[in-house]
């Protein structure tokens, strides 16, 4: 299939970036979007232009490196898929495709469509964690019991993969989805309530210092999500901040 | 892990709480101003009386005022909050996209609650220029009863079919920002729950519309009817 190509390139975090045209012939409805990227890149690299800088790793869903906001959508138009997974089947020659880099003040741009998402690995080292006695007494987590209902819930939680899709999609730019389930995973489990106030309270301020947005409850980063991450996350964060706030010493 | 708290103030958090409560609040307003403008369908004299009376024992009756202030205070703090929230989220994104789908993920009353907001702000400050400043300190006539005729300002207001037609659009508005707002504030709050939220989001948007209906129908009936002529 013939497909016109819009990509943002911008040569670095401060260079000033602009969208620019690249038509691409031979693509195969079997091609992902990233192996349509490869092979747009390859065919640059012949004409002597810098290739299109764009992040990628395991390539089969579950690393969330692969970003992208295509045709006005994260990842695309699927739904619960990573631009991995997206296949070229999805459109149809002639198409022209828009291909920018996820937008926010928290993500800023490294070069083209790579952004920077290490905000979200300071969010998890306030408090997306649990400590645990490592002295040699380990308590085996199986021994303690945990509801299957909350034990699913904290599974479902766990599957975000960080990837930013919920920030790119939300219109404030916000990383509530993120942070919620971040937090969830470990509030739903007994072993995470010997730090569960400590934990609401410190992720939400760093998701607030990282300058993320506000949350409308759109529920626009639920539909985008990859991994299906419920908005029930983020009333849980809102209902455990509030008491975190209302009941801690500090 | 050392802990930040900034209580109920100043995070992204709290600010969606006042947003939520004040906004339920003034919700109840509506369905107490509501039931008032219901005897508006009341007409002639026996209307006019009625309505009167009640305007002096709104505007006096003290746990009424306590409750006006709280209204005001309301309005205020979601505006404010709401512009600061507005701000932020602004910011959060210098740089936007040249290509944005909203509408594949998002309803259109949800993206635009700030601009929904400030219609109803200005439809406040128009509807209190109306009626609450005139009441207060305009100069009005009396009733047969000696309590100031606020009803005729009323009336003679619908009789206008731009002021009737201005007030149909701004509750529209007031009905969209309320389709979104009105449910959302309980996740804001942190009420979500499988067993209770379908219940609450389908009660709450059947407020959200059936209200300024209601408000809408009572203006339509005014222009229609035009009670004042009558008199």
């Amino acid at each position: 299939m013939d497909l016109t190509l819009k990509i943002w390139r911008q040569a670095g975090p401060e260079a000033k970036g602009e969208m620019k045209t690249y038509p691409i012939s031979g693509v195969e409805e079997d091609m992902s979007f990233l192996e349509m990227l490869d092979y747009l890149n390859e065919q640059l690299i012949d004409q002597g232009i810098e290739p299109v800088v764009f992040d990628h790793d395991c390539r089969e869903g579950i690393c969330g490196m692969c970003s992208l906001f295509i045709n006005g959508e994260a990842h695309g138009p699927g739904r619960k898929i990573t631009t991995c997974q997206l296949h070229m089947r999805e459109f149809k020659s002639g198409d022209t495709i828009y291909i920018e880099p996820f937008r926010a003040k928290a993500f800023p741009i490294i070069k083209d469509l790579m952004v920077d998402r290490s905000a979200f690995d300071r969010i998890q080292r306030a408090g997306g964690f649990i400590s645990v006695n490592t002295s040699g007494n380990t308590i085996d987590a199986n021994a303690i019991p945990v509801p299957k209902e909350n034990a699913d819930k904290a599974f479902d939680a766990a599957t975000c993969i960080g990837c930013g899709a919920c920030v790119a999609t939300c219109k404030n730019s916000s990383a509530m989805l993120f942070a919620s389930a971040k937090i969830s995973q470990f509030s739903l489990l007994p072993q995470g309530q010997p730090e569960a106030k400590e934990r609401v309270l410190n992720m939400v301020n760093q998701m607030d210092l990282e300058g993320f947005g506000n949350c409308t409850n759109t529920g626009a980063c639920e539909v985008e999500c990859p991994k299906g991450i419920s908005l029930e996350n983020i009333a849980r964060m809102n209902r455990d901040y509030l008491f975190a706030s209302l009941s801690s010493n500090k | 892990m050392a802990t930040t708290s900034k209580g109920l103030f100043g995070s992204s958090l709290a600010r969606k709480y006042w947003m939520a409560a004040t906004g339920l609040f003034l919700c109840t307003f509506l369905v107490g101003h509501l039931l008032g403008n219901l005897q508006l369908f009341v007409t002639g004299e026996e209307g006019q009386l009625a309505f009167n009376e009640y305007g002096k024992f709104m505007t006096t009756f003290p746990v009424v005022k306590i409750l006006s202030y709280l209204t005001y205070a309301s309005v205020l703090l979601h505006t404010i909050d709401g512009i600061m929230l507005a701000r932020q989220n602004r910011a959060a994104r210098p740089v936007g996209y040249v290509k944005e789908n909203q509408a594949a993920n998002a309803s259109w009353a949800s993206r635009k609650m700030a601009l929904l907001g400030l219609l109803t702000l200005f439809f406040i400050v128009v509807h209190m220029r109306s009626f609450w400043y005139e009441m207060h300190f305009g100069t009005v006539g009396l009733d047969a009863n000696g309590n100031k005729d606020l009803w005729t300002i009323t009336v003679t207001a619908f009789e206008q079919w731009w002021y009737t037609a201005f007030y149909v659009v701004a509750l529209s508005g007031l009905a969209l920002h309320l389709s979104h707002g009105a449910s959302s504030a309980f996740q804001s709050l942190g009420v979500n729950h499988p067993k209770y939220t379908p219940l609450i989001n389908k009660t709450m948007t059947a407020f959200a519309w059936l209200i300024p209906a209601g408000f809408i129908a009572v203006a339509v009936f005014l222009f229609v009817v035009q009670p004042g002529q009558a008199l």
